[in-house]
Parts: structure tokens; sequence; C-alpha cells
């Protein structure tokens, strides 16, 4: 399940495994996340991470972004079985190169007063935020593509990590740089 | 019941199974479905009260397989449900429609480990094409409506409806509803997700037109899909049209019948020689409604391997699945062929040739001659062989006759001896393997086709696992008839320790006296025979054709020694097939 580490060990999500983000929309029904997630367990498939949150027509729908490690698994049979449970609408698949990702972390470092500043510069740098401050620890909070989470992640180890919590990764495609027209006559030219 | 009018969850569940057309609930009552069984007094409906809940679900499941119609059982929860497990992933992975329905504990219960709970929609998730657990009385008329369009479309399955007391209890105020009954829009509307495709990709199957008429030798794989789309007729007409060889699976036993001069009868690991090496030979691989199933493919990579394949399924996830199709097709087997078949037709009219085919029907041919079903005679003091009971039993039933088998040597040795000239009069647990089947099959078959003659083949160990439901169908006035070849063993765990594990047979041999089942069945309130020589099997068959006023039990005694052959071993390729030895100098000649 999803933490701090890779499947591969290491802390770089991208760098050692290939992942594939699933964008799936669902109808927003009692045990329909068990119904994703169990499909994945019995199929044998290993869920990097996973997150679900209610769409904007939050009456009906959800949409659960799962990242997959694809090495491990052949994507088109988990989209294929994905797909025939009655309550799945859709399934957008993203490769991280055609896709924008973001995630958040919390976590609370050890910094007495003699290194919280330190600490406190560390995260203005990644443009995060101090967001709980305790006698001997601070609270922070940081958003951004994974890569950079874990890059801080591992900046702040040395200081002590106490608790650090992911909410896995939401993901939407990349938008067409190109208005359409042009992109048909580069189509034509390419072929 | 009027639209509005005001009514409880009981009798709304009843009214709505009534509308769907059901004519017959397999089924047994208990605390938490109580309230429902209430309003089946006053129903059209027939209940069949069954012994045990398994039997309610494969007793639904015969019912499907020869109808088409989804198959309709009911029990309470906990420990009911639980033993409807079985048929459930029986009928999901045979693809068999199929509604069941659950009692559960009061909604407010649920969690509190109340008597006789379970989380009956957590365990049978993975074994149904959908589920449901309702909370609320007014979804009753919407889910049931629902439950039938998914059994019965796409890909057929199970659906599971679990339902808490207090919901369906006239006497709780969460019972209470108006009643409303669906249109089919608003079911469609109402499942968002579920859209299955049914007419093929208009390119795909111009392609595979185009390939049917170049191969040179081209053989038809058709699957339970067949039948399941109603495709049989269509299937003739693409075989006729072609000239074109039709191989059967397990599933598909009589979607094109056995007697037809381009039938090659079952592939796989007791295929026939023919069947088994017409899929090795072949240069096209036409698969309809078939999932490239492990005991058809042998060892995968070896499977076919000079062939292109075109695969047409409903199921957009067996395309690729197990073997990589170079022509995928999703759709309906009866739409996709009809659509093959047509562009066929226009293809020929434009002056296409098909190429020619000569030399592989004569390849065929010679298989056929050279290595034929074959078992050795009857050896007078010994025990009957069990394919010359088959063949007797055959030879002297109706064409009609409805055939179910348990799973084992004998449903091997059926799927090969009978002739299956008619489709859905072959019933048997392929996916599964469901030991214990056939029996409870047999009597929801007779259950949906009373004036049919319904014969159960089965073997002494799955008899013992279900056989109690004779007593469900001597009451109920089922009047089904049992063959048990009986050799005393647990016959195919016996041939793989013969032949793999050095003869050492562990824990296989079941007893040679008891029970007795003449004794049993008599009890059971049915005809019960013994057989022991080979003169008596045709005067036996004969008198339990004429009984019709009961079940009949007839106990064969039949050699422990046979085994069933061709025979592909687990995980070999196919091209290794293991003939009888009598035929051993033969292999590999083509």
């Amino acid at each position: 399940m999803p933490g701090v580490t890779s499947p591969s060990g290491g802390h770089n999500t991208n760098k050692a495994v290939r992942h594939h983000t699933l964008v799936v929309l669902v109808e927003n029904q009692p045990g329909v996340l068990a119904r994703v997630a169990g499909l994945f367990a019995r199929r044998g498939f290993n869920i990097y991470s996973l997150a679900v949150a209610p769409t904007d027509d939050d009456e009906r729908f959800s949409r659960i972004t799962i990242v997959v490690d694809v090495e491990s698994s052949p994507l088109e049979q988990i989209t294929k079985q994905l797909f025939k449970l009655i309550n799945v609408v859709k399934i957008s698949e993203l490769d991280p190169d055609d896709s924008v990702e973001r995630e958040l972390m919390i976590a609370t470092v050890k910094a007495d007063p003699s290194v919280r500043s330190q600490v406190i510069e560390l995260v203005d740098v990644f443009k995060g935020s101090v967001i709980d401050v305790g006698f001997d620890e601070l609270s922070i909070a940081v958003n951004g593509e994974p890569d950079k989470l874990d890059d801080v992640e591992e900046l702040l180890r040395p200081y002590g990590i106490v608790e650090l919590q992911r909410t896995g990764r939401v993901a939407l495609p990349k938008l067409e740089r190109t208005p359409p027209r042009l992109k048909s006559v580069q189509n034509r030219v390419a072929n | 019941m009027e639209p509005n009018e005001p009514t409880n969850g009981g009798a709304a569940l009843i009214r709505a199974l009534e509308l769907e057309g059901v004519e017959v609930i397999f089924g047994l009552p208990g605390g938490a479905i109580l309230p429902v069984y209430d309003p089946i007094i006053e129903s059209s409906i027939r209940h069949v009260l069954v012994r045990h809940e398994q039997g309610a679900g494969h007793m639904a499941e015969g019912y499907a397989h020869v109808t088409g119609k989804p198959g309709v059982c009911m029990v309470t929860s906990g420990p009911a449900a639980t033993n409807v497990v079985t048929p459930l992933a029986d009928a999901y992975l045979d693809s068999v429609p199929m509604v069941c329905i659950t009692g559960q504990v009061p909604y407010a219960a649920i969690g509190t480990d109340a008597f006789q709970e379970c989380d009956t929609t957590g365990i049978t998730m993975s074994i149904t094409k959908h589920n449901y657990l309702v909370s609320d009385a007014r979804d009753i008329p919407r889910i049931v409506r629902e439950a039938f369009h998914i059994a019965t479309t796409g890909r057929p399955g199970p659906v599971l409806i679990d339902v808490p007391k207090d919901i369906v209890d006239p006497t709780n105020p969460r019972s209470a509803l108006d009643w409303y009954w669906p249109t089919d829009e608003e079911v469609i509307a109402g499942l968002p997700g579920y859209r299955p495709t049914t007419k093929g990709h208009p390119r795909k199957i111009k392609e595979a037109a185009e390939m049917i008429l170049a191969a040179e030798r081209p053989v038809i794989y058709a699957g339970g899909g067949i039948l399941k789309a109603r495709a049989a007729e269509a299937l003739k007409e693409l075989a006729e049209l072609t000239g074109i060889h039709v191989v059967t699976t397990l599933m598909a036993r009589g979607a094109f019948p056995d007697d037809h001069e381009l039938c090659l009868g079952m592939p796989g690991m007791h295929g026939n020689y023919t069947a088994v090496m017409s899929f090795q030979e072949t240069d096209l691989l036409i698969t309809l409604g078939a999932r490239f199933d492990d005991r058809v493919t042998g060892k995968l990579d070896e499977f076919a391997s000079k062939a292109k394949v075109i695969h047409a399924d409903i199921d957009p996830a067996e395309l690729g699945k197990n073997r990589a199709p170079d022509v995928p097709i999703v759709g309906d087997a009866r739409l996709v062929i009809e659509e093959i078949v047509s562009a066929i037709r226009s293809l020929l009219e434009s002056g296409r040739t098909q190429a020619d085919t000569s030399a592989w029907k004569q390849t065929i041919s010679g298989w056929q001659e050279k290595h034929p079903l074959h078992y050795d005679q009857h050896v007078p003091g010994e025990r009957l062989k069990p394919q010359f009971v088959l063949e007797t039993l055959r030879d002297n039933t109706p064409s009609d006759t409805i055939v179910c088998s348990g799973v084992g040597q004998h449903q091997m040795w059926t799927s090969q001896y009978w002739h299956f000239n008619h489709p859905y009069t072959w019933v048997n647990s392929g996916g599964l393997g469901t030991m214990g089947f056939s029996v409870p099959a047999a009597i929801g078959a007779k259950a949906a086709f009373p004036d049919r003659m319904v014969w159960a083949i089965d073997g002494d160990g799955c008899f013992q696992m279900t056989a109690q439901e004779l007593v469900t169908a001597t009451v109920e006035k089922i009047p089904v008839k049992i063959a048990i070849l009986n050799n005393s063993y647990l016959g195919m765990v016996r041939q793989w320790q013969e032949m793999f594990y050095d003869e050492r047979y562990s824990e296989v041999f079941l007893s040679q006296d008891v029970p007795d089942y003449k004794m049993w069945a008599e009890s059971m309130g049915c005809a019960g025979f013994r057989v022991d020589s080979p003169e008596e099997v045709l005067p036996t068959i004969q008198k339990a054709n004429e009984i019709n006023d009961r079940p009949v039990v007839i106990d064969f005694r039949t050699d422990a020694a046979e085994k069933v052959f061709p025979m592909v071993a687990s995980g070999k390729s196919n091209s290794e097939v293991m003939v009888h030895p009598s035929q051993v100098a033969g292999i590999g000649e083509f």
C-alpha cells in the first residue's frame, strides 16, 4: 500500500518503477471502492496509491485516482476488468508524460528551537507552509508534483520525521498546446 | 398492484419477480427472509422447496441453461447465503443468467455479528456479475429490474440481491413504499456504467470475412457464447457457407449438431484427437464466444501456434486475456456471425473466391479415421464399461433428451460419447468444475420442461454430494432420471494418481458396499435399480424410461480401471495428446 517508499524500496516514485495513473469515474454508491480495490487484489495487481473524492456532480459520481505499477501487470487487462464493474462509468488512462499530477504531503518534523528556522526555510523553498508549531516539533504541508515531494521528504529526513502522510496523487491530462486546425496540418505532414 | 399504491417491500419483491416473468423460484425459507415467503402463498410463481440451499442455486442454473431465461433462487441469511456461494461461483464462471435473493438481518443490526449474519455482498462480490444490498424499500422495484437486466444482457451472469428483514417486513415502517415499475429506458438510464457492445465493428467484420476466405486450414472454435447468444442457427449457416469444420467446447456441446459432417466435437484435455489436432495445425482459428480456457489450450505458448486468430466475444476483457487475437471483435455472437456471413456473401458476390481447403479436409478425415474414440470391450466377469452404458443410454433415449452431468470422468465420457444434436440439451459445470452439480441441475431443467426426458449422468462421488435433492424431486413431482457410473472411486483423481503419481492411490477409494444406492433411492421415493452385467443395461434403461411418476436412480457398477482418453496432461502441449493405448502407433502422423 502507499507509503513513504515506492515498491522498489527507494523514495523516488517515478525513477525506479514505471507508473500509470487510472482515473476512474464511478457511481457514488456504497461499496464501490471495495469493488474496485477488491478487483485489483484478486487479480494480483498492486495499487501504489489511491485517492477518492466526489466530483462536481457529487450526488451521482466520484472519481478514484489509482496509481499502478505497470511493470507488474498488463494495464490493459486491469482496465478491461475494471470496466466490467457495473458502477464504473468511465476510465481514463494517463501516462505520466502526458499528464499533470499533484499530491499533498503533511508531516511532523523534529525541530527544536536551534534548527527550527532551517526547517522553515526548507519548507519555504518548496512553497510549503507550516501548519502547526510545537515545543520541539513542526507540522508542515507541501503540495506539488510527486517527485518534488520525494525531494522534500529526503531533505527533511535528517531532522527526524515523526509522522508523514501523503494523499496519493491526482491527475489531469495535459492540455493541447496548439489550436486544432494547426494540429491537423501537422498530422498530415507527419503522415 | 397499481402505480403509487401503498405496499411493503416483501409484497413488492414478489410482485416484481412476477412482472419479470419468473415461473419458478428454487429456495428454502428462514428467519431473515420470512416476510418475503409470506406473499408467495398468493403468488402465481411456483416455489420448489429444496433440501439444501446449494441445490436451489444449481436448480436455478439448470433451469437457466435449458431455457436461456434467468434462474431464480431465494434463501435466508448467514449459512443459507454461504451455501449458495458455490452455485453463484459456478454461474459466474459459466456465464449463467441467475438472480439470487438472500435474506439479511435488519439494516440496523448489520455489522453487529447478529444471529445468522454474514457479509453476503462482500463474500459474493467476486463471484457475481453484480450484487446489491438493499437499504431502502423504495429501491426494490428498480433493483429487481436492474438485476434481471444485468443478469441477462451482455455476458450473462449471476446477480445477488441481499434484502434486510426490516425492509420487507410489513409490520416495520421501513418496509413502506408506493408501488412503481420502471420502464426499460429508466433502467438503462440508471446504469450509466453498463452499456454492453452487441454489434461487431464493421471494419473488423470485413477483415474477418477476408481472412476466412483466404485461409487454407481454417477451423471454428465455438464456445458457450454461441448458446448464450442463441447463435446456433447462425453458426450452422457460417459453417455450411464456407465448409469450415466446427469444434464445440465443453460449454458449447449441442451448439452445432454432432451428426453434422463438419462437426469435430470437443477440444482440450479430453477432446477428440481430431479436434485437438485441428487446433494445433490450423492456420486460422475462428473463435466465437470462447475464452481460451486452460483446459482447452493446454500449454498456452504451444497452442495453435501456426494460427492467426479471429476472436469474437461479448466481453472485451476476454480479447487478449490469454491469446492475443489478430482480429478482435467485441459483440454478441449471433449478431457478429450474421454480420460475418453477410460480409462473406458480398465478397463472394463481388467475385472473390475461397482458398482451396481440400488438402486440409483430407488431413482432418485422416485423423478421424485413425483416431476415433475407442474403448476396450467388456471382459466377462469384470465390471461394466462406462462408455458402453453411455452408448446404450444414448441410443435408447429421444434425441431431445436433456443430459446433465457432474464433474469428473463421467462428465468427460458423456461429452465424448453422447450425440448432442440440439442446442440446450447439455447441462454441466465447466468452469468451476462443481462436483454434485448434476442432480439439482437436472431437477431445475425438468422443472422448466416437464414433458422432456431429463437424464443426469453422475459419478458416485458427485452423487453423494447432493443426492438429497432427490427428496425434493419426489415431493415436488419432478421425475428426473439418474444414471450413476459407479466405479467406487473418485475416478478422475484416481486416473491422475495412476498416470502421474506412480499408481499411489491416496484417498480416492470411496466404498464398494455403501451406500446401497438402490435402497437410498427408494428411501427418497425414487425407483432404484442396480446393474452389474452388460445384459441388464438395456432392459433397465427401458424400464427407467417408462417410469414417469417419480425419479429413477440406476446404479451402474463400472470398471474403476477405465480411463478417459484422449488426454493432454496438465501443462503439456496439445501436440503431446495421449490417445487410447491401442492407437499409440498412429500418433503424430498427419
